[in-house]
């Protein structure tokens, strides 16, 4: 451990998103052998991480920190203990043998880098995921992981199925995405940490929480989604779409036990009060059930396997529910043989269908003499699915049923619900191993032979680790299964793994009831399928349609949304910009005591002097009179002419008033403003031919002229509230006190224009030229008249065709 | 629009504008007026200028695009603040100089320079507005 | 005699407003031009009335030798008539062509970006 811990745990947990960013040049520059070069990065992490079993297996754990935002107190915490070293070797060493599978099993495909880049950002993500302390990095790598999986599992986006399935994935796992982010966010509001190892300690308070209720809704609404519990379980065999070696990466070992990964660190915070049980037992059980009911429905190879994978992880939640040690211990060695197994048996189905052109196990047989090197493999995980002795599987079952050894009739109905679960799981196991390997050959669209080596390396070395680890048990049980089962239940675990066969015990019997069990699920298969297809078919919908029909009502809401509020028609738009401005004059004004300055108060004096009649001069009236003329003309007027001298007379009078309260400046630009307006406005007025007065129905003009009254009248108010308050000279005082003395200035208005806000001046001028070139450009361009004209009056023709009807 | 009378008149008319519109531009700093002013006066000029004799002379008269010279507004109102580069100080920060010519002192400065870019930007663009409209033969 | 020109502001918002509501393209150009004095008028307004007193400096004097008009909102109003001038005239030209190209000053039969029978969304992934 030198003192470079921190970088390289980091890269190890970043390294593959650089490797990723590379992975296109390198299959440029490597050609087929890309997977042979990009594997070295999994597989190095991999060795990097065998170097902290030791140490972590002597209860030490080890924390790498980077700053992130540290403003906010962020880091981009890393820590590894028993658990997630566990989580991490199995990615990464799987890792490392589906990246040399998938540079043979997409060989010559045009965008092959670009998959390897994507399946190592997903590694990165799913490593980043088990090594985060910091939940909100957790929560960054999480929606990683179904970001990298929606661009795998939509990777042949040229077919709608796996667009489907791309968008199913996303949909379902963003679902529980955003209860993760709320459940994060929820527990660093109460312990005040967002470190994950800060939450040691701290579960008992939380249990005792008013809203331990919802967090655990949270962590449950994502953990569930994640990990395809039922009724959420539907997005996981669409996810097959993915090319298989997605498959057999993330639907079997990494990222569906991103939920089971979660379930497991929160135990110590969550876990252990009887809401935690009966949910995660009951919902673990039903997905046990139904999945393995529903592998024995398929024929498909790909989608058999995905089945079985939600029955496995009904299992493991079930187990975390159970949460004694014998459980939790049988949640890490069942997790470690699964993923052995299941990705094992993946590559199994896609060498299969890469070398005969289908995965219906009903066409295929006796693959055995073609393929013995994929039959080895496949035999190898199929006897540590079944959990025969001298296997993971075998270790794994003996634990889960001794979890559930006491006398209590609820341990004896799950326990039954586990014997069944295996059973079918291992009838299924049977099948996949047998059914296309022995027997006779039957023809295929391709004629097999034996798939490549890279494709090979894969299903030997885990089908042989599945049965050499289980051999070395007490370095097993020691070294991996304690250290993690004890960061999960965060107390020392006892192991009590044992390859030995103990007729004595009724943990044997039970296996042996497994099995015999499974062995009749085998030699019933069809009989047991036809019966499901049949209850199927009764029942006549499924939750995968039900997806669907809530995807197409979202979509039609929106755009019924979006037309509502879209509706194209201006003057509506305007009436909703104009209310609002009569809100938000009006509310404040009569809302917040504005209209107290008009009103009388107790001091009879000052409400007199209101009532006087102001003191304005005569010319000043006369101005005044000009003005409200000049508007009366606008609204009254009757032809275009008199409109234009409207508009001149009441700017004319703006100006006039200007003037007469000392800003000549003003008066003068508005003069000269005025002339030309009405100077441009003739020249184009008088150019078209156009209807001058106001067509307005009474609602219309009602409506318009009521909305038009309260905006004057507002405006009005609150500009008399405003003038009743008291104004801060001190700006207008620094440019006054200045402007001879600092801007060398005898015109305050043009120092301030062309000096103090020289910048801002600089702006507007930028903007007076930017109209004038747009003014230019559409006078220059030149456009044939009514060029837009007849689609128009075309679409006005099919509309009222609409209304006819 | 075309009387006689308005023809003969019309270049009297403009010139005493355009001369009358510098002369506020300059004395803007002091007495009411500046650039903005004097831009939209000398604009008004080259309008009724444009419907006395035609857009075509204006544009003869003037020579250049009025646009450029807009754009040339922009420019030199720009460079006059880039002047205060020169003594270290920020963006637009007033430079002053002092001629002294014998019987007046000429005060030339980087706002004067500032406003002038401001009429040639509003004198430039308001031109070009107004003759676009009015020309080509009542089509634009 | 501040609120006589708070109540002469009221007018002109009221006016512009009404225009502006109108379906017609040029009568929206007209209340714009309205509306746009009376926000000026506001501004002015705001920063209190002064009679006459133009804000310069007499020459030969460093401060102005008695109460003057106030100058920022004058600095402000300036611009802004200049701009508003601006976009008035780019404005009538764009309907100008508008109405060249579409035959119509009528926002009811400008339906060329938002179509009354537009698509709905497809539904299919």
């Amino acid at each position: 451990m030198g003192p470079s811990l921190d970088a390289s745990i980091a890269l190890a947990a970043l390294g593959p998103f650089l490797a990723a960013a590379l992975a296109p040049v390198v299959h440029r520059f490597a050609g087929r052998y890309a997977g042979w070069v990009l594997a070295v990065v999994p597989a190095s992490i991999f060795i990097f991480l065998l170097g902290f079993i030791e140490p972590i297996a002597s209860r030490r754990f080890v924390q790498a920190s980077l700053e992130w935002v540290p403003s906010y107190g962020l880091n981009l915490s890393f820590f590894i203990d028993g658990l997630s070293l566990t989580f991490a070797l199995t990615i990464s060493g799987i890792g490392a043998l589906i990246i040399l599978y998938a540079g043979s099993y997409l060989a010559g495909h045009p965008h092959q880098g670009r998959f390897l880049g994507f399946m190592l950002a997903f590694m990165g993500a799913m490593l980043g995921l088990v090594l985060a302390d910091n939940m909100l990095a957790l929560f960054m790598f999480w929606e990683l992981t179904s970001v990298t999986s929606f661009l795998l599992i939509g990777f042949d986006h040229a077919r709608q199925a796996a667009r489907r399935g791309a968008i199913q994935a996303l949909v379902i796992t963003n679902i529980g995405g955003m209860g993760l982010l709320l459940g994060v966010i929820l527990v660093q509001q109460l312990t005040g940490t967002w470190e994950i190892s800060g939450l040691r300690g701290l579960g008992d308070g939380m249990r005792e929480h008013g809203l331990y209720p919802l967090v655990l809704i949270l962590f449950l609404m994502a953990a569930f989604t994640k990990s395809a519990q039922f009724p959420l379980h539907f997005w996981l065999p669409n996810a097959m779409e993915a090319p298989t070696p997605v498959s057999a990466f993330l639907h079997s070992a990494t990222m569906v036990q991103g939920g089971v990964y979660l379930l497991s660190r929160m135990t110590p915070f969550l876990g252990g009060t009887d809401m935690w049980t009966v949910t995660l037992v009951s919902f673990g059980g039903v997905t046990l059930i139904w999945g393995a009911l529903g592998s024995i429905r398929q024929t498909d190879l790909k989608q058999m396997l995905a089945q079985t994978t939600i029955a496995s992880l009904g299992l493991l939640v079930l187990l975390i529910g159970l949460g004694n040690e014998a459980a939790i211990a049988a949640v890490v060695v069942y997790f470690i043989a699964h993923a052995l197994y299941k990705a094992g048996l993946f590559m199994v189905a896609g060498a299969i269908d890469h070398e005969t052109g289908t995965r219906d196990i009903t066409l295929l047989s006796g693959l055995s003499d073609k393929m013995p090197l994929t039959f080895i493999g496949a035999a190898l995980a199929a006897l540590s699915m079944v959990g025969l002795p001298l296997t993971l599987g075998y270790l794994g079952k003996e634990e889960m049923y001794l979890a559930l050894a006491d006398a209590d009739w609820r341990s004896w109905l799950l326990l039954a619900v586990l014997v069944i679960g295996n059973a079918l799981l291992a009838g299924v196991a049977m099948a996949l191993a047998i059914k296309p390997f022995l027997g006779p050959l039957a023809t295929t669209p391709k004629s097999p032979h034996e798939a490549p080596i890279a494709m090979l390396i894969g299903p030997l070395v885990l089908g042989g680790l599945g049965i050499g680890v289980a051999v070395m048990t007490d370095w097993f049980a020691h070294d991996i299964v304690v250290p993690a089962a004890s960061t999960v239940l965060d107390v020392a675990v006892e192991s009590h793994l044992s390859l030995a066969l103990k007729p004595t015990s009724i943990l044997f019997w039970l296996s042996v009831l497994t099995w015999v069990l499974g062995v009749l699920v085998f030699l019933q298969m069809a009989a047991i399928r036809t019966t499901l297809r049949r209850l199927d078919a009764a029942i006549g919908w499924t939750l995968d349609q039900g997806f669907d029909s809530v995807m197409f009502g979202l979509i039609r809401f929106s755009g019924a949304v979006t037309r509502f509020f879209h509706h194209g028609k201006l003057e509506l738009y305007l009436v909703v910009v104009f209310a609002g401005l009569a809100l938000a004059v009006m509310v404040p004004v009569l809302g917040m005591g504005g209209m107290d300055v008009l009103l009388p108060t107790h001091e009879l004096g000052d409400w007199s002097a209101k009532l006087s009649w102001p003191d304005l001069r005569i010319y000043e009236w006369g101005v005044i009179a000009l003005a409200v003329l000049g508007l009366g003309a606008l609204l009254t007027a009757s032809s275009r002419l008199v409109a234009i001298l409207a508009l001149g007379v009441q700017g004319t009078a703006v100006a006039l008033i200007f003037l007469l309260f000392g800003a000549p400046d003003l008066a003068f630009t508005q003069f000269m403003v005025e002339i030309l307006s009405v100077v441009i406005l003739t020249l184009v007025m008088t150019r078209l031919r156009l209807d001058e007065r106001d067509h307005r129905q009474f609602e219309d003009w009602a409506r318009d002229g009521t909305l038009a009254i309260v905006c004057g009248a507002g405006v009005s108010l609150l500009l008399m509230v405003v003038l009743s308050g008291t104004l801060d000279p001190r700006m207008s005082d620094f440019f006054t006190a200045t402007s001879v003395p600092i801007a060398h200035g005898h015109n305050i208005v043009n120092v301030i224009l062309v000096d103090y806000r020289g910048f801002d001046t600089l702006g507007e001028i930028s903007v007076v030229m930017a109209a004038g070139i747009a003014i230019l450009a559409l006078i220059r361009g030149k456009k044939k008249p009514g060029t837009l004209a007849p689609d128009v009056a075309k679409r006005q023709r099919k509309s009222a065709l609409k209304a006819a009807k | 629009m075309n009387t006689v009378i308005f023809r003969t008149i019309a270049p009297l008319i403009v010139s005493i504008m355009l001369v009358f519109s510098v002369y506020v531009c300059l004395r803007g700093h002091n007495e009411p007026g500046g650039g903005f002013i004097g831009g939209l006066i000398a604009a008004s000029a080259i309008a009724i200028f444009g419907m006395s004799s035609g857009v075509e002379r204006v544009r003869a008269a003037i020579r250049v695009d009025p646009l450029s010279i807009a754009g040339f507004g922009v420019f030199i109102a720009g460079l006059s603040g880039l002047m205060s580069l020169f003594t270290g100080s920020p963006f637009l920060t007033s430079i002053w100089l002092y001629l002294d010519l014998g019987e007046t002192v000429l005060p030339l400065s980087t706002p004067m320079i500032f406003d002038i870019g401001v009429y040639l930007v509003v004198f430039g663009t308001i031109s070009a507005i107004a003759l676009a409209l009015e020309g080509e033969g009542g089509d634009i | 005699m501040d609120f006589v020109l708070a109540i002469v502001v009221g007018l002109f918002i009221a006016t512009g407003s009404y225009f502006l509501l109108s379906r017609s393209l040029i009568r929206m150009l007209l209340g714009l031009t309205v509306f746009g004095n009376g926000v000026n008028l506001l501004i002015f307004t705001a920063g209190r009335l002064t009679r006459e007193v133009a804000p310069i400096v007499p020459t030969g004097l460093d401060q102005p030798d008695g109460p003057i008009a106030n100058p920022l909102p004058q600095a402000l109003i300036l611009t802004a008539i200049v701009i508003g001038f601006a976009m008035f005239s780019f404005l009538l030209v764009l309907a100008y062509r508008a109405y060249q190209s579409l035959d119509a000053d009528n926002t009811d039969t400008m339906r060329v970006a938002e179509p009354e029978d537009s698509p709905r969304p497809p539904l299919s992934y």
